[in-house]
Protein backbone atom coordinates (compact mmCIF):
# COMPACT_ATOMS: atom_id res chain seq x y z
CA UNK A 1 0.00 0.00 0.00
CA UNK A 2 2.72 1.96 0.69
CA UNK A 3 3.46 2.42 -3.12
CA UNK A 4 0.98 4.77 -4.00
CA UNK A 5 3.32 6.89 -1.80
CA UNK A 6 5.91 6.41 -2.95
CA UNK A 7 4.71 6.85 -6.79
CA UNK A 8 3.06 10.37 -5.42
CA UNK A 9 6.84 11.21 -4.48
CA UNK A 10 8.06 10.49 -7.37
CA UNK A 11 5.45 12.24 -9.19
CA UNK A 12 5.53 15.59 -6.75
CA UNK A 13 9.18 15.76 -6.99
CA UNK A 14 9.45 15.53 -10.98
CA UNK A 15 6.87 17.93 -11.49
CA UNK A 16 8.49 20.37 -9.67
CA UNK A 17 11.23 19.94 -11.16
CA UNK A 18 9.68 19.78 -14.86
CA UNK A 19 8.06 23.14 -13.66
CA UNK A 20 11.27 24.45 -13.10
CA UNK A 21 12.40 23.74 -16.76
CA UNK A 22 9.33 25.18 -18.38
CA UNK A 23 8.13 21.98 -19.37
CA UNK A 24 4.79 21.01 -20.56
CA UNK A 25 5.04 17.75 -20.49
CA UNK A 26 6.95 14.74 -18.74
CA UNK A 27 7.83 11.99 -21.09
CA UNK A 28 9.12 9.28 -18.78
CA UNK A 29 10.95 8.75 -15.96
CA UNK A 30 13.89 6.78 -14.85
CA UNK A 31 14.03 5.14 -11.23
CA UNK A 32 16.29 2.65 -9.93
CA UNK A 33 14.84 0.47 -7.01
CA UNK A 34 16.68 -2.27 -5.33
CA UNK A 35 15.60 -5.59 -5.02
CA UNK A 36 16.08 -5.26 -1.17
CA UNK A 37 14.12 -1.92 -0.71
CA UNK A 38 10.62 -2.99 0.34
CA UNK A 39 8.93 -1.99 -2.58
CA UNK A 40 6.68 -4.24 -5.16
CA UNK A 41 7.30 -3.09 -8.88
CA UNK A 42 4.06 -4.38 -10.47
CA UNK A 43 1.82 -2.41 -7.55
CA UNK A 44 4.36 0.65 -8.03
CA UNK A 45 3.69 0.75 -11.83
CA UNK A 46 0.06 0.47 -11.35
CA UNK A 47 0.17 3.46 -8.31
CA UNK A 48 2.40 5.64 -11.16
CA UNK A 49 -0.43 5.55 -13.21
CA UNK A 50 -2.51 6.62 -11.57
CA UNK A 51 -0.69 9.61 -9.53
CA UNK A 52 0.29 10.73 -12.82
CA UNK A 53 -3.40 11.81 -13.68
CA UNK A 54 -4.26 15.68 -13.74
CA UNK A 55 -0.47 16.61 -14.00
CA UNK A 56 1.98 17.28 -16.37
CA UNK A 57 3.13 13.49 -16.47
CA UNK A 58 -0.19 12.00 -17.05
CA UNK A 59 0.75 9.39 -19.13
CA UNK A 60 4.52 9.59 -18.73
CA UNK A 61 5.95 6.31 -19.07
CA UNK A 62 8.00 4.65 -16.40
CA UNK A 63 11.32 2.84 -16.63
CA UNK A 64 13.10 1.05 -13.51
CA UNK A 65 16.73 0.18 -13.37
CA UNK A 66 16.83 -3.09 -11.34
CA UNK A 67 19.27 -3.02 -8.63
CA UNK A 68 20.43 -6.75 -7.45
CA UNK A 69 21.03 -6.41 -3.76
CA UNK A 70 24.34 -7.68 -2.83
CA UNK A 71 26.10 -8.23 0.50
CA UNK A 72 29.35 -8.53 2.09
CA UNK A 73 29.86 -11.23 4.59
CA UNK A 74 31.51 -9.87 7.30
CA UNK A 75 32.92 -13.30 8.61
CA UNK A 76 34.94 -14.82 5.41
CA UNK A 77 35.69 -11.86 3.48
CA UNK A 78 33.53 -12.68 0.23
CA UNK A 79 31.06 -10.72 -1.51
CA UNK A 80 27.89 -12.29 -2.76
CA UNK A 81 24.61 -11.42 -4.16
CA UNK A 82 21.71 -11.95 -1.62
CA UNK A 83 18.08 -12.51 -2.37
CA UNK A 84 16.18 -11.83 0.68
CA UNK A 85 16.77 -10.49 4.41
CA UNK A 86 17.20 -13.21 5.99
CA UNK A 87 19.69 -15.44 3.48
CA UNK A 88 22.69 -16.74 5.02
CA UNK A 89 25.98 -16.15 3.16
CA UNK A 90 26.35 -19.10 0.84
CA UNK A 91 29.99 -19.79 1.65
CA UNK A 92 30.18 -19.69 4.89
CA UNK A 93 26.48 -19.87 6.15
CA UNK A 94 26.57 -16.72 8.36
CA UNK A 95 23.87 -13.83 8.91
CA UNK A 96 27.34 -11.61 9.81
CA UNK A 97 27.10 -9.12 6.51
CA UNK A 98 26.90 -5.49 5.65
CA UNK A 99 24.55 -5.04 2.63
CA UNK A 100 26.80 -3.08 -0.25
CA UNK A 101 23.06 -3.03 -2.57
CA UNK A 102 20.19 -3.45 -2.85
CA UNK A 103 17.97 -0.38 -0.87
CA UNK A 104 17.79 2.11 -3.59
CA UNK A 105 14.84 4.12 -4.32
CA UNK A 106 15.82 7.25 -6.43
CA UNK A 107 14.81 9.16 -9.01
CA UNK A 108 17.43 9.31 -11.75
CA UNK A 109 16.37 11.30 -14.49
CA UNK A 110 13.25 12.16 -16.19
CA UNK A 111 12.31 12.96 -19.77
CA UNK A 112 10.12 16.30 -20.99
CA UNK A 113 9.53 18.34 -23.78
CA UNK B 1 -5.36 12.64 -4.09
CA UNK B 2 -3.72 12.70 -0.69
CA UNK B 3 0.21 12.72 -1.24
CA UNK B 4 0.90 11.97 2.29
CA UNK B 5 -0.50 8.72 2.71
CA UNK B 6 -1.29 8.46 -1.05
CA UNK B 7 -4.80 6.87 -0.39
CA UNK B 8 -6.93 8.51 -2.70
CA UNK B 9 -8.60 11.00 0.02
CA UNK B 10 -7.64 14.44 0.53
CA UNK B 11 -5.58 15.58 2.96
CA UNK B 12 -8.29 17.11 5.09
CA UNK B 13 -9.07 13.23 5.97
CA UNK B 14 -5.96 13.10 8.00
CA UNK B 15 -6.57 14.59 11.68
CA UNK B 16 -4.70 15.48 14.42
CA UNK B 17 -6.09 16.31 17.95
CA UNK B 18 -6.04 16.03 21.29
CA UNK B 19 -9.03 14.24 23.47
CA UNK B 20 -12.05 16.05 23.97
CA UNK B 21 -10.89 18.61 21.02
CA UNK B 22 -12.71 18.70 18.04
CA UNK B 23 -10.70 17.07 14.86
CA UNK B 24 -9.58 19.61 11.97
CA UNK B 25 -7.99 19.28 8.71
CA UNK B 26 -4.01 18.43 8.62
CA UNK B 27 -2.88 21.83 7.52
CA UNK B 28 0.39 20.44 5.05
CA UNK B 29 -1.24 21.03 1.31
CA UNK B 30 -0.43 19.90 -2.47
CA UNK B 31 2.46 21.70 -3.82
CA UNK B 32 2.39 19.85 -7.11
CA UNK B 33 0.68 21.16 -9.91
CA UNK B 34 -3.10 20.20 -11.15
CA UNK B 35 -5.35 21.11 -14.28
CA UNK B 36 -2.42 21.19 -16.75
CA UNK B 37 -4.01 20.88 -20.25
CA UNK B 38 -3.94 17.25 -21.02
CA UNK B 39 -1.86 16.41 -24.03
CA UNK B 40 -2.88 13.94 -26.09
CA UNK B 41 0.31 13.34 -28.47
CA UNK B 42 2.26 9.77 -27.98
CA UNK B 43 5.39 10.52 -25.95
CA UNK B 44 8.85 9.39 -28.25
CA UNK B 45 11.15 10.97 -25.48
CA UNK B 46 12.95 12.95 -27.89
CA UNK B 47 12.45 15.93 -25.16
CA UNK B 48 15.23 16.59 -22.67
CA UNK B 49 16.53 14.67 -20.13
CA UNK B 50 16.69 16.21 -16.69
CA UNK B 51 19.00 14.80 -14.37
CA UNK B 52 18.08 14.89 -10.90
CA UNK B 53 19.37 11.69 -8.53
CA UNK B 54 16.69 12.28 -5.87
CA UNK B 55 15.83 9.75 -3.56
CA UNK B 56 12.62 9.34 -3.48
CA UNK B 57 11.34 9.80 -0.14
CA UNK B 58 13.62 12.93 0.66
CA UNK B 59 10.85 15.19 1.50
CA UNK B 60 9.86 12.36 4.39
CA UNK B 61 13.26 12.11 5.25
CA UNK B 62 14.44 16.03 5.84
CA UNK B 63 11.07 16.47 7.85
CA UNK B 64 12.33 13.78 9.97
CA UNK B 65 16.15 14.82 10.26
CA UNK B 66 14.40 18.17 11.16
CA UNK B 67 12.18 15.94 14.16
CA UNK B 68 15.54 14.87 15.21
CA UNK B 69 16.67 17.91 15.92
CA UNK B 70 14.57 19.31 17.78
CA UNK B 71 14.39 16.01 20.08
CA UNK B 72 18.11 15.97 20.41
CA UNK B 73 18.47 19.79 21.41
CA UNK B 74 15.46 19.36 23.68
CA UNK B 75 16.88 16.15 24.77
CA UNK B 76 13.69 13.85 23.64
CA UNK B 77 14.27 10.54 23.92
CA UNK B 78 11.85 9.32 20.65
CA UNK B 79 10.91 5.69 19.90
CA UNK B 80 8.47 5.09 16.90
CA UNK B 81 6.83 1.50 18.26
CA UNK B 82 5.26 -0.40 15.54
CA UNK B 83 3.63 -3.83 15.50
CA UNK B 84 0.71 -5.41 13.91
CA UNK B 85 -2.67 -4.88 15.11
CA UNK B 86 -3.25 -6.04 18.81
CA UNK B 87 0.06 -6.80 19.77
CA UNK B 88 -0.32 -4.88 22.96
CA UNK B 89 1.59 -1.71 22.05
CA UNK B 90 -1.37 0.80 23.79
CA UNK B 91 -1.52 -1.93 27.38
CA UNK B 92 2.56 -1.65 26.96
CA UNK B 93 2.16 2.37 26.91
CA UNK B 94 0.16 2.91 29.55
CA UNK B 95 1.59 0.16 32.17
CA UNK B 96 5.54 2.07 31.52
CA UNK B 97 4.00 5.44 31.87
CA UNK B 98 2.40 4.47 35.17
CA UNK B 99 5.60 2.98 35.91
CA UNK B 100 7.71 6.02 35.25
CA UNK B 101 5.86 8.63 36.55
CA UNK B 102 7.73 9.69 39.29
CA UNK B 103 10.94 9.05 37.21
CA UNK B 104 10.53 11.09 33.88
CA UNK B 105 8.08 12.76 31.75
CA UNK B 106 5.95 10.95 28.98
CA UNK B 107 4.35 11.70 26.50
CA UNK B 108 2.70 9.79 23.31
CA UNK B 109 1.42 10.85 19.93
CA UNK B 110 -1.09 7.77 18.79
CA UNK B 111 -1.64 6.81 15.60
CA UNK B 112 -4.48 4.88 14.01
CA UNK B 113 -6.48 5.19 11.01
CA UNK B 114 -9.90 6.09 13.43
CA UNK B 115 -10.97 6.67 16.61
CA UNK B 116 -9.68 8.69 19.23
CA UNK B 117 -9.59 5.19 21.55
CA UNK B 118 -6.43 4.63 22.11
CA UNK B 119 -5.22 8.61 23.14
CA UNK B 120 -8.49 8.72 25.09
CA UNK B 121 -6.58 5.42 27.06
CA UNK B 122 -3.31 7.46 27.44
CA UNK B 123 -5.29 10.37 28.47
CA UNK B 124 -6.58 8.97 31.64
CA UNK B 125 -2.37 8.14 32.25
CA UNK B 126 -1.71 11.84 32.75
CA UNK B 127 0.40 11.86 29.99
CA UNK B 128 0.46 14.23 26.81
CA UNK B 129 -1.03 12.82 24.11
CA UNK B 130 -2.06 13.79 20.66
CA UNK B 131 -4.23 11.47 18.35
CA UNK B 132 -3.64 11.06 14.55
CA UNK B 133 -5.98 9.71 12.29
CA UNK B 134 -4.35 9.03 9.01
CA UNK B 135 -8.12 7.99 7.32
CA UNK B 136 -7.64 5.15 5.20
CA UNK B 137 -3.51 5.56 4.89
CA UNK B 138 -1.39 2.87 6.52
CA UNK B 139 1.26 4.75 8.24
CA UNK B 140 2.33 7.81 9.90
CA UNK B 141 5.17 10.24 7.90
CA UNK B 142 7.12 12.66 9.29
CA UNK B 143 5.19 15.92 8.40
CA UNK B 144 1.99 14.19 10.77
CA UNK B 145 5.02 13.70 13.84
CA UNK B 146 6.19 17.34 13.30
CA UNK B 147 2.27 18.56 13.76
CA UNK B 148 1.92 16.31 16.21
CA UNK B 149 4.60 17.45 18.08
CA UNK B 150 3.34 21.29 17.89
CA UNK B 151 0.90 20.57 19.67
CA UNK B 152 2.13 18.59 22.43
CA UNK B 153 4.72 21.40 24.28
CA UNK B 154 6.80 18.59 25.14
CA UNK B 155 8.92 19.16 28.35
CA UNK B 156 13.15 19.24 27.74
CA UNK B 157 14.41 15.73 28.91
CA UNK B 158 11.29 13.31 28.86
CA UNK B 159 10.41 10.39 26.14
CA UNK B 160 7.84 10.36 23.34
CA UNK B 161 6.63 7.65 22.02
CA UNK B 162 4.96 7.18 18.46
CA UNK B 163 2.40 4.13 18.34
CA UNK B 164 2.16 4.08 14.80
CA UNK B 165 -0.22 2.31 12.57
CA UNK B 166 -0.59 -1.05 13.26
CA UNK B 167 0.83 -2.61 10.19
CA UNK B 168 4.13 -4.31 9.79
CA UNK B 169 5.11 -2.90 6.23
CA UNK B 170 4.49 0.48 5.54
CA UNK B 171 6.06 1.89 8.44
CA UNK B 172 9.18 0.13 8.22
CA UNK B 173 10.16 2.82 5.12
CA UNK B 174 9.07 6.20 6.80
CA UNK B 175 11.45 7.81 9.40
CA UNK B 176 9.99 10.35 11.57
CA UNK B 177 12.95 11.22 13.18
CA UNK B 178 12.63 8.63 16.02
CA UNK B 179 15.96 7.34 18.19
CA UNK B 180 14.93 3.66 17.69
CA UNK B 181 12.19 1.76 15.97
CA UNK B 182 10.89 -0.70 18.41
CA UNK B 183 8.70 -3.72 17.26
CA UNK B 184 6.24 -5.32 19.12
CA UNK B 185 5.64 -8.91 18.53
CA UNK B 186 2.91 -11.02 20.81
CA UNK B 187 3.08 -15.00 21.35
CA UNK B 188 -0.09 -15.11 19.61
CA UNK B 189 1.06 -14.55 16.40
CA UNK B 190 3.26 -16.59 14.56
CA UNK B 191 6.92 -17.07 15.81
CA UNK B 192 7.40 -16.91 12.21
CA UNK B 193 6.44 -12.87 11.96
CA UNK B 194 10.63 -12.20 11.60
CA UNK B 195 10.84 -13.74 8.32
CA UNK B 196 6.90 -13.05 6.96
CA UNK B 197 7.89 -9.20 7.21
CA UNK B 198 11.72 -8.69 7.41
CA UNK B 199 11.92 -4.89 6.62
CA UNK B 200 10.60 -3.97 10.04
CA UNK B 201 12.76 -6.53 11.51
CA UNK B 202 16.11 -5.34 9.87
CA UNK B 203 15.13 -1.56 10.69
CA UNK B 204 14.44 -2.19 14.03
CA UNK B 205 17.20 -2.01 17.08
CA UNK B 206 14.88 -3.71 19.93
CA UNK B 207 12.16 -6.28 19.59
CA UNK B 208 9.52 -6.85 22.78
CA UNK B 209 8.06 -10.04 23.20
CA UNK B 210 4.71 -9.40 24.52
CA UNK B 211 2.05 -11.34 26.04
CA UNK B 212 4.27 -14.11 27.31
CA UNK B 213 1.88 -15.16 29.97
CA UNK B 214 -0.04 -16.70 27.43
CA UNK B 215 3.14 -19.22 26.32
CA UNK B 216 1.43 -22.17 28.26
CA UNK B 217 -1.60 -22.17 25.88
CA UNK B 218 -0.59 -20.87 22.27
CA UNK B 219 2.24 -22.82 19.91
CA UNK B 220 4.74 -20.23 19.94
CA UNK B 221 8.30 -20.82 19.99
CA UNK B 222 10.38 -17.76 21.31
CA UNK B 223 13.90 -18.98 20.73
CA UNK B 224 12.68 -19.49 17.00
CA UNK B 225 11.50 -16.31 16.92
CA UNK B 226 14.45 -14.87 18.23
CA UNK B 227 16.67 -17.06 15.55
CA UNK B 228 14.56 -15.38 12.55
CA UNK B 229 14.75 -11.78 13.77
CA UNK B 230 18.52 -12.26 14.03
CA UNK B 231 18.85 -13.76 10.90
CA UNK B 232 17.01 -10.56 9.29
CA UNK B 233 19.30 -8.37 11.94
CA UNK B 234 22.01 -10.14 14.07
CA UNK B 235 22.10 -6.42 15.93
CA UNK B 236 18.55 -6.71 17.14
CA UNK B 237 17.81 -6.68 21.30
CA UNK B 238 15.16 -8.43 22.37
CA UNK B 239 12.73 -7.78 25.83
CA UNK B 240 10.35 -10.59 26.89
CA UNK B 241 7.38 -9.18 28.74
CA UNK B 242 3.95 -9.51 29.50
CA UNK B 243 2.29 -5.95 29.68
CA UNK B 244 -1.23 -6.71 31.65
CA UNK B 245 0.66 -9.28 34.07
CA UNK B 246 3.84 -7.07 34.72
CA UNK B 247 7.01 -9.89 34.28
CA UNK B 248 9.49 -8.26 32.32
CA UNK B 249 8.56 -4.39 32.75
CA UNK B 250 11.15 -3.76 34.52
CA UNK B 251 13.63 -4.98 32.15
CA UNK B 252 11.88 -2.78 29.71
CA UNK B 253 11.61 0.39 31.72
CA UNK B 254 15.66 0.12 32.84
CA UNK B 255 16.30 -0.42 28.97
CA UNK B 256 14.37 3.08 28.59
CA UNK B 257 16.31 5.21 31.28
CA UNK B 258 19.65 3.41 30.60
CA UNK B 259 19.11 4.72 27.05
CA UNK B 260 17.69 8.15 28.19
CA UNK B 261 20.99 8.72 30.54
CA UNK B 262 18.64 10.71 33.15
CA UNK B 263 18.02 8.51 35.98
Amino acid sequence: MHEMTIAMNIVDIVCKQANDENAHKINSVNLEIGTLSGIMIDSLEFCFEAACKNTIADGAGLNINIIKAEAFCQTCNNNFSIESDFSPCPICDNFNYKLLKGKELSIKSFNID
Amino acid sequence: MCDTCGCGQPNEAVTIRKPGEDGHSHPHHHEHEHSQPHDHSHSHDHGREIVVETDILSKNNLIAERNRGYFEAKNIFTLNLVSSPGSGKTTILEKTISSLKNQITCAVIEGDQQTMNDANRIDATGAAVVQVNTGTGCHLDSDMINQGVKKLDLENDSILFIENVGNLVCPALFDLGEAHKVVIISVTEGDDKPHKYPTMFSVSDLCIINKTDLLPYVDFDIEKCKEYARQVNPNIEFIELSATKGDGMEKWTNWLLSKTSLN
